[in-house]
């Protein structure tokens, strides 16, 4: 790609590095109740990928590398919304026992979006 | 000029969208944040996909002529895949989560894949450190997707026994090693113009599909019960495969996304491993059916059956309750009738609480959703270091279609093959209520001792008809006391 900002592979490492950390971080303070939900988030995550295909079709410019970059923008985009429908179903389910109304929101909520799906 | 300006758009959503993903996923670590931690999320993939198009103002020049046939096809590709997976993923049930994210990850990692693909198909990278990564990312993405296919038959229950043939680890370090040679000659004959015998693209075939086999070959002979750290693995994979042809692509956002995703999903993988008390290499070389005989310890006496109805009744006379749910409560389909036979409990004054295991379910916290989903809040939901302490001072456990996770031969028996994996101690409880579809063993075919204690009383029944017993007995009550 024509990124003006030319990566060199220690700047790369150096990305990895953070990358890595913040992930260790962030993840190893999430409660087991929650560990789930938080496989399939990341799952989400990594559907990023999408974007590397769309890279790769749009400079696609023989029939096999079409037929690639196609394959690799469906699954990176399966893998992508595939993975936010579960972490929200998921996620919209938990509700504390405290606040009634709250929870009467909630079920409001995975209504519409079955609507909307 | 349009080339200049799409370029610091990209960069500037994709820098976006990396933001949101860790806001998001840092939000995601409490349950009252963690519905706005996906939407945030969300809302950084649609900037990225959707600014992804402006890719159309710098292609190469030889795309040119394709660039309209490519944007018709990028659209369908996205309809169809984003499309197709969001209507399953509404759909499809809670019990079956863990087979869903095996398929996601297996398409994420067949994406990388294919990005890997068109780099070398193309000729594409520059140098030998982009060959090399390519080739890295290339290796881990087809196998994490051809093991992820695998993992999600197995859950599914299409393939129904692990496969397993002599000589198997041997066959595994020889497809490995042979993926990893392939690899080695494109990159050495790629980089040094020698003659490679065969054409490089066949030499491209080939190493794809020695990867793809090996994915499938490592999977194979690895249980059922350990899928969940087999998946955990592949996301880990998958992240790293993403990361890695995000570098190739120089694409910060990917490069981010997917390492973040590597961490996580490695310390997710360890955390399990250690719940179920094994190594990682101990669950992915060898097989716990293989490590479990019939193994019954010194446990003497009997079980001893008791009545739904008087198990019911004596909870609801208890001063405290602790449930421990396991996969036989949502295999029978009982949570949502245990949910109501709790409500009757709390509203007779009864303390309850829910223990979960961190391997309860077949994937970690995979019970908590189980129970969250039949509506029980989540400040009743108890993980192990929690309440391990409490089960002592409690009156009455109630275990379902739980069983490895409450056997107190992993805190005493030394020669047990749980010995030492962290249990919940249901058995300090002053009585023990287990329900059970009938004599006999968990799926490790380990000899519960739990079940031969003195405190401890058999329910014999499938859960969910055991639990409507348990409701008309205390409706029963109140019904004589009104």
């Amino acid at each position: 790609m024509h990124v003006d900002v030319t990566m060199t592979g220690l700047v790369a490492l150096y990305i990895f590095m953070l990358a890595g950390f913040a992930g260790w971080v962030i993840i190893g303070n999430v409660p087991a109740i929650l560990h789930t939900p938080l496989m399939s988030g990341s799952n989400f995550v990594h559907g990023i990928v999408v974007v590397g295909g769309m890279f790769a079709l749009l400079n696609a410019s023989t029939v096999l590398e079409q037929a690639i970059g196609f394959l690799a923008v469906l699954l990176g985009a399966g893998n992508a919304a595939g993975g936010y429908a579960v972490t929200d179903r998921m996620l919209a389910m938990f509700k504390t026992s405290e606040p009634q109304a709250k929870s009467r929101h909630g079920h409001g909520r995975i209504h519409h979006l079955k609507k909307k799906g | 000029m349009f080339a200049m300006l799409a370029q610091i758009t990209i960069g500037t959503a994709d820098l976006a969208a990396a933001s949101l993903f860790l806001f998001g996923l840092k939000r995601m670590s409490s349950p009252a944040t963690a519905k706005s931690g996906i939407r945030v999320a969300g809302i950084g993939m649609i900037a990225a996909v959707l600014t992804s198009f402006l890719y159309v103002f710098g292609v190469d020049t030889a795309a040119r002529p394709h660039l309209m046939v490519n944007v018709a096809l990028a659209i369908i590709a996205l309809g169809i895949g984003g499309g197709g997976a969001w209507l399953v993923g509404r759909k499809v049930a809670m019990t079956a989560m863990p087979q869903m994210v095996a398929i996601y990850n297996g398409m994420g990692g067949g994406a990388a894949g294919g990005i890997a693909a068109m780099e070398l198909f193309g000729n594409r990278t520059h140098g030998a450190t982009q060959l090399l990564v390519t080739l890295l990312g290339g290796l881990i993405g087809a196998v994490s997707m051809s093991g992820s296919v695998i993992a999600w038959a197995k859950l599914q229950g299409v393939l129904a026994k692990p496969l397993r043939i002599r000589g198997q680890q041997l066959l595994n370090g020889v497809f490995l090693l042979a993926a990893v040679s392939v690899a080695g000659w494109i990159a050495v004959s790629g980089l040094s113009g020698a003659d490679p015998v065969l054409p490089l693209t066949t030499w491209t075939y080939i190493f794809f599909a020695i990867a793809l086999v090996f994915g499938v070959l490592m999977t194979l002979p690895i249980g059922g019960a350990d899928m969940p750290v087999v998946i955990s693995i592949y996301n880990a994979f998958t992240g790293l495969a993403v990361g890695l042809e995000g570098y190739v692509l120089g694409t910060p956002a990917l490069m981010i996304a997917g390492m973040v995703v590597g961490a996580a999903g490695l310390l997710l993988t360890l955390l399990m491993a250690r719940a179920m008390n094994r190594s990682v290499a101990n669950v992915l070389f060898t097989n716990f059916g293989q490590v479990a005989k019939v193994h019954r310890g010194a446990i003497t006496g009997t079980e001893r059956a008791t009545e739904a109805s008087d198990a019911g009744i004596k909870m609801r006379y208890a001063a405290s309750v602790i449930i421990v749910p396991g996969y036989g409560l949502a295999a029978a389909q009982g949570q949502q009738k245990l949910y109501e036979f709790v409500k009757l409990l709390l509203a007779a004054k009864v303390s309850v609480k829910f223990a979960v295991h961190p391997v309860a379910g077949r994937m970690p916290g995979q019970m908590d959703v189980l129970l969250a989903e039949a509506g029980v809040p989540y400040d009743l939901i108890f993980q192990l270091d929690d309440i391990n302490a409490e089960f002592a001072t409690t009156d009455v456990v109630l275990v379902i279609g739980a069983n490895d996770v409450v056997n107190p031969a992993a805190r005493t028996d030394k020669s047990s093959p749980i010995y030492g994996m962290p249990i919940l101690d249901a058995d300090k409880a002053k009585q023990v209520y287990v329900i059970k579809r009938g004599q006999g063993k968990g799926y490790s075919g380990i000899v519960n001792a739990l079940f031969y204690e003195p405190n401890c009383n058999m329910v014999f029944g499938d859960a969910q008809a055991v639990l409507i017993k348990m409701i008309e007995a205390v409706r029963g009550l109140g019904a004589a006391a009104a």
